[in-house]
């Protein structure tokens, strides 16, 4: 009998897949508690790292047109597709879940990028307007990415949740740091190998496996990274986490106390308002006149 | 060249002065203050009533450009602020989330037409009470006032098309603190959409210019608003601080600095409260040397010394590109001994009188620190009334982007020049500050002011013009300039949860 080959699960940075540059790590057990993986324990530094690549990638990303952010989110769809059989055994070994209830979750995230792929060239027209004010003035606003944003994924479902919460921020344009799911990170990670085959530039999106504990108080204290959206947080934490983003003005949004059922609720966690609230409105005004 | 010495070729624009022979002189044309009945002392608004103080604390407000005092208004304390919540509250249950919202509508056009219909009124009290040449405030701050209350009152009956796929609801009470710069046009910025979206409201203006707000209770009373929807306590920070930390209150709405803005961030974290910030700003104003020169110099004039500069979008960093930067200068220090500096209520006046004393000492402060640093300071050669508080228009070269005047809000009438070469460098400086609320940019190239405005990391770009504003039109920040945007659709969301 051949003896299998596995995978080791690294983080994944500005289009890469370095170690915690800690060497620390921390185990990844099935349902039943035996053994699956090990996965970085990453740390302050790692997510100091992934902000400055967030930063980097920011002006590209922004300036991509609508059109291409579009294809772009649609092809990470076409990509998690194709590899549908390794996210389902990933979610039966490490969440204990059922092939169908993994197929279903696999299944419900390709669907959701292809919701939110479909938002990229219409978000502007949803949230910006044209204003008609009282003089001779051409005014008009425009909903604009917020730049770098944190994002802690909740712990469950473990693919479904980490989908659901990148897309809407970087189809305007952001660029992000997640924390990824402490207990059922390793889907994450191979998310990332979707990722980087699908034209997304290096540095978009980042993910950081490791304590929450560790790494959100660093997302929040962060002076360059403009948002964090927390998912996962008790309410305590939260708190502390706003408390520290009021450094940098930040805009710390929590949707906290999300049931993993709820996920899977398209009235709820498809959400247009979420594009929303990682994004600026930018007004314009110009006179009119010869 | 012409860019080869600038220094020397400065200092010779600096001796430079316009001769205008008697020409010049205006006769003086004071607006009268008898329109204005004012009290001796104002009470707190609270439940639709003027009642004394529970603190019994008493304070003078004045007039900043005479040091006069104009009457006597009440200090607000916790337990007066709770009265006021409570009162909030109360309505809120009892009338305000349940009235219909057509009727809610009616309300607030009520009250935009009874400011239209004491425009003069107001007008006068706001210039006595803040500084403000009257000119700004009866053609700017009373009619904004009105129509922000005429464009949200017809909202209020139909928010759900504001967000589509969702039901709007009301938050509750909102708590809101606003500034001394547009005493009454923040009190519409703040109340008309709070109201509009089903709120009731508590809120504090400035210490030093509560008198308009106060006035303002006096119209929502002869509006017939029910008793508690708007309450109005006047304080000081520690009367704002109660709003914030009240726990009966679900909305706090802050309109000052950035550094009172994160205080109340911090206290406001976990709480659950809706919050919005509308805080300083450090704004570029760009000028390329393909702009229409005279009009840019007008929209740099504006930018800055409009409001004697106490304005969170105030065009206080001016960068031109070298081509153009020398004349640029020149034509500025030519239109700056133009100004005319001095009594509010003249209708003449460009430049009224610097809010307070504590204002001043910092604008003071900090030009000394420019001086210190070595910028080379150019000014209105005027003379100040020996009373209330001045300071002469202020236009500072010799510029360096480290330099305190070019990183730390002035909130006063002082400009940095600085230069810049490429389109790059010009974004690359103006978006080179933790602020982001407005920015200008001059050019008569479309194609290059758009791509400029695109780049610009600002909530409000104003192309070929500058300080405009209006009801329909989003304001607010990026970075530290706070968050959430009054004015327009996006000036609904705020106040509403859209769960």
């Amino acid at each position: 009998m051949r003896l299998t080959v596995q995978k080791t699960y690294k983080m994944f940075v500005n289009g890469q897949f370095p170690r915690t540059e800690s060497g620390r790590s921390l185990e990844v057990k099935d349902a039943k508690g035996k053994f699956l993986a090990n996965v970085c324990w990453g740390s302050r530094k790692d997510v100091r790292e992934a902000a400055v690549a967030a930063r980097k990638a920011f002006g590209g990303w922004q300036k991509k047109t609508a059109y291409l952010r579009g294809q772009i989110l649609y092809r990470m769809a076409e990509m998690l597709e194709r590899r549908n059989a390794e996210f389902i055994t990933e979610l039966m070994a490490m969440s204990g879940k059922t092939r169908v209830q993994a197929d279903q979750e696999v299944a419900k995230s390709i669907d959701r990028l292809v919701w939110y792929a479909g938002w990229a060239d219409k978000f502007t027209q949803q949230f910006g307007c044209v204003n008609p004010v009282a003089g001779s003035f051409f005014n008009f606003s425009v909903p604009e990415p917020t730049g770098v944003v944190g994002i802690v994924a909740p712990e469950r479902p473990a693919l479904l949740g980490i989908v659901s919460t990148i897309a809407p921020v970087i189809l305007t344009g952001n660029t992000c740091v997640v924390i990824a799911s402490q207990k059922h990170p390793l889907c994450a990670v191979s998310l990332g190998e979707v990722l980087v085959t699908s034209d997304l530039p290096a540095g978009v999106v980042n993910i950081i496996t490791g304590k929450a504990s560790e790494l959100v108080p660093t997302l929040s204290k962060h002076m360059d990274v403009n948002a964090v959206v927390d998912y996962r947080s008790d309410m305590a934490t939260f708190k502390a986490s706003a408390v520290e983003g009021a450094d940098s003005v930040k805009r710390v949004i929590g949707h906290l106390n999300i049931t993993e059922k709820s996920w899977y609720d398209d009235k709820k966690c498809q959400n247009p308002y979420w594009i929303q609230e990682v994004t600026e409105i930018k007004t314009a005004w110009h006179p009119i006149g010869v | 060249m012409a860019t080869e010495k600038p220094a020397a070729r400065l200092e010779l624009v600096n001796e430079r002065m316009l001769q205008f022979g008697g020409k010049w002189q205006y006769a003086s044309a004071p607006e009268s203050t008898e329109p204005v009945k004012l009290e001796k002392k104002y009470n707190l608004f609270i439940n639709g009533k003027f009642v004394a103080p529970k603190s019994g604390r008493y304070y003078p407000t004045i007039n900043p450009a005479t040091e006069e005092t104009l009457a006597e208004v009440a200090d607000a304390s916790d337990t007066d602020v709770d009265l006021a919540v409570r009162s909030a509250r109360q309505a809120y249950e009892k009338y305000w989330r349940k009235l219909k919202p057509s009727e809610r509508a009616k309300y607030i056009f009520r009250i935009a037409r009874m400011i239209q219909e004491r425009a003069r009124e107001l007008s006068i009290l706001e210039t006595m009470n803040g500084g403000k040449p009257i000119r700004m405030s009866r053609d700017d701050d009373i009619p904004l006032a009105a129509a922000h209350f005429f464009y949200y009152a017809g909202w209020a009956d139909k928010l759900e098309y504001a967000f589509p796929g969702r039901n709007p609801q009301s938050l509750g009470v909102a708590g809101q603190i606003i500034p001394w710069n547009f005493p009454l046009l923040m009190a519409a910025w703040k109340i008309a959409p709070a109201l509009a979206c089903g709120n009731t409201v508590v809120l504090k203006p400035s210490e030093t210019t509560p008198l308009t707000a106060l006035e303002l209770a006096r119209i929502v009373q002869d509006a017939d608003l029910p008793p508690g929807v708007v309450n109005i306590v006047t304080g000081f920070g520690a009367t704002g601080a109660a709003i914030v930390n009240h726990p009966n209150v679900n909305k706090v709405a802050f309109t000052g600095s950035t550094e009172v803005g994160k205080i109340i961030q911090r206290a406001v974290a976990g709480t659950g409260k809706k919050l919005t910030l509308e805080l300083g700003g450090k704004s570029a104003n760009i000028i390329f040397n393909d702009a229409a020169i005279d009009q840019a110099v007008e929209g740099i004039i504006n930018g800055i010394f409009y409001n004697q500069g106490h304005v969170c979008c105030a065009g206080s960093r001016l960068f031109v590109q070298e081509g153009v930067a020398e004349k640029v200068i020149r034509k500025l220090n030519d239109r700056i001994q133009t100004l005319r500096v001095g009594d509010p209520l003249d209708k003449n006046t460009d430049v009224g009188a610097i809010n307070s004393k504590m204002q001043l000492d910092k604008i003071t402060e900090l030009v000394k620190a420019g001086k210190d640093e070595g910028c080379v300071p150019h000014q209105t050669r005027c003379t100040l009334p020996k009373k209330g508080f001045w300071f002469a228009p202020t236009v500072f070269t010799n510029v360096a982007m480290s330099n305190r005047i070019a990183q730390e809000e002035i909130f006063g009438p002082v400009l940095s020049v600085l230069t810049f070469r490429t389109p790059e460098e010009a974004v690359e400086k103006a978006n080179n500050t933790p602020y982001g609320l407005a920015a200008g940019v001059w050019s008569d190239k479309g194609a290059k002011l758009f791509k400029i405005a695109n780049k610009l990391r600002a909530g409000v770009v104003w192309g070929n013009t500058y300080n405009q504003f209006d009801p329909t039109s989003p304001f607010g920040g990026y970075k530290e300039s706070g968050f959430g945007r009054e004015g327009g659709v996006q000036g609904l969301l705020p106040y509403l949860s859209l769960e």
